[in-house]
């Protein structure tokens, strides 16, 4: 099974209830796959006219209180943001995988990472958030997507997987089960048609004086609480090591094949792999920080989410970057080039 | 003394924010009665769009949702394809629908989502301060038409019910005023029927356009707005059923 | 003994690169190996290049983007210039004598193999599965997975309404193979 084909079939087993999307490469095949499984189980698939209206078909099913999902790749997602930005004042619990590729406009449709700010600051208009995995196996294709739907229902959120074109086609050995129970909070808020003569009113519109910033606080609070619980990351032949890697999605993949081989070399050097990008893991890589001497972000972006990098480690060790754009991939051998580099220009100082 | 006449418990017991002689207080009640009269009021979910009805589910007592502009087909498509057994109805002014909208209502009716939709057309828009509408009829003047609407340049008045009628999706589309009673009587039947489609499990959408009275941005009184629908508006917008698959088989 | 093969399977869109690579993937997989397999996904449908990378290791596979490959299968000539160039010393090149006539600009060290892909193709039954007599020599010559393995493999990867052409397509692996083993 490819990336995709394992999201798809997670999202069956995690009892998705409605898809909607449009097509676009490269994340066909999700769509393909579940066009034929979602009405095989009697649930809802739809291909829509745009993003535009696939991300306010997930907003209205979501509404209700089904789990909903949608998928697409980075242009696509760009015109989801309104949506996004509404889901988020409503509160509504919704999964959206964006199989990157390369940008900016219509860009190309090799693997990229040049959606991570947009992905992990909100995105739409206004002060919110979205929790976002970012897997690096086909396997965490689909246990990301497992996870995505029980914490968009626990905490009232979209939750949005951060693949790219390159997780998205591989095939690797796939073992698929449910996870464990999760208790999830009753759906008492969804719209099922005045339930015992109580209205229920789904909004994201606070017109009273202070309506909307008490509303924005209790949105940041549970963002809080997120931090506070969510938050997930890899650690890697850390011990003794005298530089960390910081990479995530297929990029960790590459990077954890340069730290081997460094390691073979006689290099001391470590990988951390952020699994949850918002929130970011930056208690671990600060605390790393204190103990390691050169941190090296590794991207293919200009330096995304090296600017979160730099924050967790606030200055107490020098931040480095190496980055691809547009499609171009690192491998390992250059990541390796440069992590020799690294300690060089260390032991000449 | 007998009661002649009383609020619909599908309104909820509160004023409304419109302008004196706007056309929304009207189009709400005829719609809180048929939803009371059709026995719906515990299996419906209605949207609000972005317009001068954003704050509908302060007036209206159902289960509902208030959306992003445009977007009410396509998140009632999400809802009904979910909940089969529940009423969606979006309820949409000219702006949301007719302008920012187009592509979702198109293509809401073109895969024959069972949905009743209440299309508000005052030719203007209202919540932004009167601005043009793609329902604007030519000469008329708004905040971004100073000198009247011109065909070259400003385009011609959209007519969104015609353009849906085309479509095999849509089984019912009827055009109505609320300028005088009959009209307003009509307009209620009309409604009714959209609702009575939709819980007969008929295979389309309707949709039911109502012209309707903006005194404030028409810059008259009241009683000169509903007389210009009849003379001007209802002209340039033909009054009538366009489509009814179920009574045109007949 | 450490496994640990990285192969690239190049050629033309339409000549079976990618299910090719998608069977030994799979073979690979049931004979509970470690593996990835990871496409070349180019935006035309219809000709153009294709490739894929497959890793197969007895070990957890860090990275799945093969950079300089062990191992080569090269169906046509634009492959060859494209990938020859990135063969590891010690690696093996597979090329298909039928549509590639001489082999240069390949690193020392190397060992170069001719099949005749689409004669052989022919007596099994279709020159459609020269893709599968490529792959056959490729694992007559590696050994760490047999013809009759991706064979059994064959059901999982062709869509039923192919299941018909599985015999033929067994019997290019197995032909493929064995002239490996016959001139190498």
């Amino acid at each position: 099974m490819c990336g995709n084909e394992a999201l798809a079939e997670a999202a069956i087993l995690a009892g998705c209830d409605a898809y909607f999307g449009y097509p676009i490469t490269p994340q066909n095949e999700i769509s393909a796959y579940l066009a034929h499984r979602m009405p095989a189980e009697g649930r809802v698939f739809i291909q829509s006219e745009s993003e535009l209206a696939a991300i306010n078909m997930v907003f209205g099913a979501a509404a209700t209180g089904k789990r909903a999902m949608t998928s697409s790749s980075s242009p696509g997602i760009s015109l989801m943001q309104e949506g996004m930005s509404y889901l988020a004042g409503a509160e509504l619990p919704a999964v959206v995988v964006n199989v990157m590729r390369g940008g900016p406009g219509l860009g190309n449709i090799s693997p990229a990472q040049g959606d991570y700010f947009q992905a992990t600051r909100g995105g739409g208009h206004g002060d919110y958030k979205t929790i976002v995995l970012g897997p690096a196996s086909v396997q965490e294709m689909a246990d990301c997507m497992l996870l995505a739907f029980d914490l968009a229902d626990q905490y009232r959120i979209t939750v949005e997987i951060l693949a790219d074109g390159l997780l998205g086609q591989m095939m690797e050995p796939l073992t698929l089960a449910p996870r464990p129970h999760r208790p999830l909070p009753a759906k008492d808020w969804a719209l099922t048609g005045h339930a015992g003569g109580k209205q229920n009113i789904i909004r994201s519109l606070w017109l009273g004086e202070g309506a909307l910033e008490e509303h924005n606080k209790k949105l940041q609070a549970k963002y809080r609480r997120i931090e506070e619980n969510e938050v997930r990351c890899e650690e890697y032949r850390l011990d003794g090591a005298e530089v960390v890697v910081v990479a995530y999605g297929i990029v960790a993949r590459i990077a954890r094949a340069a730290v081997d081989q460094g390691r073979q070399e006689g290099i001391p050097v470590g990988l951390i792999r952020p699994i949850t990008l918002w929130p970011f893991p930056s208690r671990q890589i600060g605390r790393a920080a204190d103990t390691f001497p050169v941190v090296l972000t590794a991207e293919m972006s200009s330096g995304q989410m090296l600017e979160d990098v730099k924050l967790a480690v606030a200055g107490k060790a020098p931040v480095l970057f190496y980055g691809r754009m547009g499609g171009g991939i690192p491998s390992a051998d250059e990541l390796l080039g440069q992590i020799r580099e690294l300690t060089l220009s260390k032991k000449q100082v | 003394m007998k009661t002649q006449f009383k609020r619909t418990p599908v309104l909820k017991d509160c004023p409304t924010h419109y302008c004196p002689g706007c056309g929304h207080g009207i189009a709400h009640r005829l719609l809180a009665e048929v939803i009371e009269e059709l026995g719906i009021q515990d299996r419906t979910i209605g949207i609000a769009p972005v317009g001068c009805a954003v704050l509908a589910y302060n007036y209206l007592d159902v289960d509902m949702i208030e959306v992003a502009h445009g977007r009410a087909p396509a998140v009632a498509t999400g809802m009904k394809r979910c909940n089969p057994d529940r009423i969606i109805f979006s309820y949409q002014g000219d702006g949301d629908l007719a302008a920012i909208g187009t592509a979702e209502i198109i293509h809401a009716a073109h895969r024959a989502e069972q949905l009743t939709v209440i299309f508000i057309n005052n030719a203007v828009f209202g919540m932004t301060g009167g601005q043009m509408a793609p329902t604007t009829v030519l000469g008329q003047v708004t905040a971004t038409t100073p000198e009247g609407r011109q065909s070259h340049g400003e385009g011609y008045p959209l007519q969104v019910s015609e353009l849906l009628a085309l479509l095999p999706g849509a089984i019912y589309v009827e055009r109505c005023a609320l300028s005088n009673v009959p009209r307003i009587r009509q307009a209620k039947a009309a409604m009714k029927h959209a609702f009575e489609l939709q819980m007969q499990g008929a295979p389309g959408l309707s949709l039911v356009e109502i012209l309707s009275p903006c005194p404030t941005y028409w810059r008259m009184s009241p009683s000169d707005a509903m007389q210009w629908i009849e003379d001007h508006m209802s002209k340039v917008f033909p009054l009538g059923r366009l489509k009814d698959m179920e009574k045109d088989e007949r | 003994m450490m496994l640990y093969e990285e192969l690239v399977i190049a050629g033309f869109g339409g000549q079976g690169i990618v299910l090719a690579g998608k069977l030994l993937a799979q073979t690979a997989m049931r004979a509970g190996l470690e593996v990835t397999y990871m496409p070349s996904y180019g935006a035309e449908v219809r000709g153009g290049t294709a490739n894929c990378m497959v890793i197969v290791s007895d070990k957890p596979i860090a990275c799945p983007v093969v950079c300089t490959p062990n191992a080569l299968v090269i169906c046509n000539k634009a492959s060859l210039s494209k990938f020859a160039p990135r063969l590891k010393p010690g690696g093996v090149l597979i090329f298909n004598r039928s549509l590639i006539q001489s082999v240069s600009s390949v690193p020392d060290g190397v060992e170069v193999l001719g099949v005749p892909a689409e004669e052989i193709a022919i007596e099994s039954g279709s020159p459609k599965c020269a893709n599968m007599v490529m792959l056959g020599a490729y694992l007559g010559k590696r050994a760490h997975l047999s013809p009759e393995q991706a064979a059994a493999s064959l059901p999982e990867i062709l869509a039923e309404r192919h299941h018909k052409t599985i015999p033929m397509n067994a019997a290019a692996l197995r032909r493929g193979a064995d002239f490996v083993l016959c001139h190498a």
